[in-house]
């Protein structure tokens, strides 16, 4: 189904870490735009998925983070930067169940170990940048038909 | 599967009805950890919880969960509530553990988000 417009849609979100409370409305807002542009619901869920997975990552790890998207008739691109702690060992990081998180993250539901697997799983194509003290950035893009 | 089926299976009371008649769920997932949700989730499935906090709420409007039952009569708090009506998402409480919401609810017919 094609967009409800031709021309490149950007925008984006800063990203409070530790601000639970507000956790993932930002995926929520670009849902919504997603939605309003009329893109295919299977479309949509994947780059929700994925964007809440690493909106999340940010909220848990980091002191805070941009959350940018980029959307064309061809793709939904969607880019977070973070203040984080970075990550050690990618490779490490990139196997499903491998976690880092606190006790009380994962009392809270988050730290199972399948976030960046399953940002990669509904991307299609996945970059993850990371400097330790510094920070990570991750690249997601899902093409659209 | 309705709300109202899901009332009477599971002896839930409803914390946050839904005025959407046509609402069924085709399939359900159990889980406390989000991630896995998100991992194993089809769309217009139910999500069987002990977690009440609000991104729960986040977690299913994201997965596109249609409804959510929370375990062993545990009260969500005012915020998730409120969440819960604003993304129209009903919440169920029911005094059974996740297993046996699960087995019961599995017993009726109603399969797995995955079917395996």
């Amino acid at each position: 189904m094609p967009l409800n417009t031709d021309k490149t849609i950007e925008g984006s979100f800063q990203l409070i870490g530790g601000d639970f409370s507000i956790a993932g409305e930002s995926s929520a807002q670009l849902k919504k735009i997603l939605t309003d542009l009329g893109v295919a619901e299977d479309i949509i869920r994947r780059a929700s998925i994925a964007t809440f997975e690493a909106e999340m990552n940010v909220i848990i790890y980091a002191a805070a983070g941009t959350l940018s998207y980029t959307i064309t008739p061809q793709q939904i691109r969607i880019v977070l930067v973070d203040m984080g702690p970075g990550i050690k060992d990618i490779e490490q990081a990139m196997k499903e169940g491998f976690s880092t998180a606190p006790d009380w993250v994962r009392e809270m539901g988050w730290g199972a170990g399948m976030g960046l697997p399953n940002m990669k799983k509904n991307s299609d194509e996945f970059n993850l940048d990371s400097v330790v003290g510094e920070g990570t950035t991750v690249e997601m893009a899902i093409n659209l038909p | 599967m309705t709300i109202k089926e899901l009332e009477n299976i599971l002896q839930a009371k409803i914390v946050v009805d839904s005025d959407n008649l046509d609402l069924n769920i085709d399939s359900a997932c159990s889980a406390d950890m989000m991630s896995s949700v998100l991992y194993y989730h089809t769309a217009n499935s139910l999500l069987i919880t002990s977690l009440t906090q609000p991104h729960v709420i986040r977690t299913a409007e994201i997965a596109g969960i249609s409804i959510i039952v929370f375990v062993l009569d545990k009260q969500p708090e005012q915020t998730t509530i409120d969440l819960a009506k604003e993304k129209k998402i009903p919440i169920l409480v029911t005094p059974y553990c996740m297993y046996t919401a699960s087995g019961k609810l599995f017993e009726t017919g109603l399969p797995g988000c995955l079917n395996k």
